[in-house]
């Protein structure tokens, strides 16, 4: 009996004594956004009841790759509605894996939205284009998402600023989320090329594009590749500028 | 006559070994070990047989197989196997021998607690191996396939393309993820052989354990409630206090699905969570001693 009590005594004062340990590490990972999960009625409805009882004992990224490959089954088999709750359950249970917020951006923007313009099944134009745009909207809100779990990695910014350039033609979002996605450690050289050429599609701020390009001329040989100075031409010529100030090599 | 007069020590490292040398034969000699880790090996190689992918896609499902799987199996072989040391011994009346000899029982207890530890270093040096070799086996497949697709390209596209294949396959976090991974089995160990110091049988301790793993993942939760809402009924407090205070927080450990998610682990985070696995299996050492010192047999 009084050894019982001494271990229950001794159990409640280490556990005392790690809480503060504990909760710091905890805050630790929260800095860090790591498992940024919350174990809620809104996870176990969406991985279901065998899914949450994995995610709670630790294997969340088991569950989650078991759900992607899933998804990937349902893509080759073009169930779109599947891909979509599959890919909201696999970026809830895995929000720091950047590869499923950007799968789930693609399959949504570029898979699916195609699929929902070219369906045969839909005599409507505008129900297809309909469709299509609640495709788009679905991508960029993973990326946006992502984005939100993963502040300080640069893959996504690119990807949604992809999405802007290439889906919604809306360079003046593209050049800004490419930019962004420059300024993050890490990010590929060619991204500050790209918001460069992107804002020098946007009307009013060619000059700002014009400066952009030409210190990455003159940073270094490498920058100069033929997109470059194709540009840096065409900005020369929209923005006047006098022949012995232009680019010795791009001068016709 | 007095200890020191007749030659015997309070503590022997020697007497540990002798301890743990045999707890770790007996346990290598059990089938259930190799079952363990032919499954583990298993699940480990079948993840080279998932959907094909991107090389990505196919790494990341690669890494986060592996992981599992010597999480899984590494956290049951220590618990199954530590739950059955103290009540085997006693059916086979190994405990009788051995302490009618001048052991003292912390060196038993920590004998066979290092036996375990042994044994789950040793299970998980060879999954990792067999996960080292699986990764380096696709990983060169995957190079072989990117070589043969870029015939033609220039040799800085070509090499730039290898290097984003190697780094998507292999990073050093992940010895930091097996060795969390082991620290967490030691702990689970620990604390097994401590319940099974007042358990009646050995399958009420794998059953408390089990319980106590998975509250131990959800002991976070308990905790950060009980800390910060003031709002709860004085049940409600007294239960999550309950929970908070006498689990351990097993979510601490589950920094694999961040590593292979290609998240850096900091240093110090690494060393702060090993040093709270360490801290627990000496506590739940000292519990288990606690416990059994002049325990009747």
């Amino acid at each position: 009996m009084i050894r019982g009590l001494v271990v229950g005594l001794g159990l409640a004062l280490f556990g005392a004594a790690r809480l503060p340990i504990e909760h710091a590490i905890s805050e630790e990972h929260r800095r860090l956004h790591f498992r940024a999960v919350d174990f809620d009625l809104g996870l176990r409805e969406q991985v279901g009841q065998l899914g949450f009882v994995a995610a709670l004992s630790g294997f969340r990224s088991l569950v989650a790759d078991a759900l992607f490959v899933q998804a990937h089954v349902a893509w080759e088999r073009t169930e779109w509605s599947r891909v979509l709750l599959l890919f909201r359950q696999v970026t809830t249970l895995q929000p720091r894996a950047l590869l499923f917020w950007d799968m789930a951006a693609w399959h949504m923007a570029w898979n699916a939205s195609t699929a929902a313009l070219n369906d045969r099944t839909q005599p409507r134009l505008a129900l297809r284009i309909k469709a299509q745009r609640e495709y788009l909207a679905l991508g960029r809100d993973f990326l946006e998402r992502g984005i939100k779990n993963n502040p300080e990695r640069p893959q996504l910014y690119e990807a949604l600023a992809r999405l802007y350039r290439d889906k919604y033609n809306d360079h003046e979002h593209a050049a800004e989320f490419f930019a962004k996605a420059a300024s993050l450690p890490g990010a590929p050289s060619y991204v500050k090329r790209f918001a460069a050429y992107e804002l020098a599609q946007c009307p009013g701020r060619e000059q700002e594009a014009y400066a952009q390009l030409h210190a990455l001329y003159h940073s270094s040989e490498n920058e100069r590749v033929p997109t470059l100075l194709r540009r840096l031409h065409e900005l020369e010529i929209k923005l006047d500028i006098p022949a012995d100030q232009r680019i010795p090599d791009i001068l016709p | 006559m007095s200890a020191n007069t007749s030659g015997h020590r309070a503590f022997s490292f020697g007497r540990v070994a002798a301890i743990t040398g045999n707890t770790l034969t007996e346990l290598t000699r059990l089938k259930l070990f190799y079952v363990v880790l032919l499954f583990a090996l298993l699940l480990i190689g079948s993840s080279l047989f998932m959907a094909r992918m991107t090389f990505q896609q196919e790494f990341q499902v690669l890494k986060d197989i592996g992981l599992g799987s010597m999480s899984i199996f590494s956290s049951l072989l220590a618990v199954v196997a530590t739950a059955r040391l103290i009540p085997q011994d006693v059916e086979d009346r190994t405990i009788y021998t051995i302490l009618a000899k001048p052991v003292p029982r912390f060196e038993y207890l920590l004998g066979k607690l290092l036996g375990v530890l042994l044994l789950l270093a040793i299970s998980l040096a060879i999954m990792a191996a067999f996960f080292f070799f699986v990764l380096h086996f696709r990983e060169h497949g995957v190079l072989r396939e990117t070589a043969h697709q870029m015939t033609g390209a220039s040799p800085d596209q070509l090499s730039e393309a290898l290097r984003a294949v190697s780094a998507s396959a292999f990073n050093a976090n992940l010895f930091g993820a097996i060795a969390i991974v082991y620290f967490k089995a030691c702990l689970l160990a620990s604390l097994t052989l401590f319940v099974s110091t007042f358990a009646t049988t050995t399958i009420f301790t794998i059953i408390v354990m089990a319980f106590v793993y998975f509250i131990g993942h959800l002991q976070a939760i308990a905790r950060e409630y009980w800390l910060q809402t003031n709002s709860a009924g004085w049940l409600t407090n007294l239960f999550l206090g309950v929970v908070a205070l006498v689990f351990p927080d097993l979510q601490l450990f589950n920094l694999t699905d961040d590593i292979v998610a290609g998240n850096a682990i900091p240093l110090a985070l690494f060393f702060s969570t090993a040093t709270v696995g360490l801290f627990h299996t000496g506590f739940y050492l000292l519990l288990a001693w606690a416990v059994f010192f002049r325990k009747e047999l």
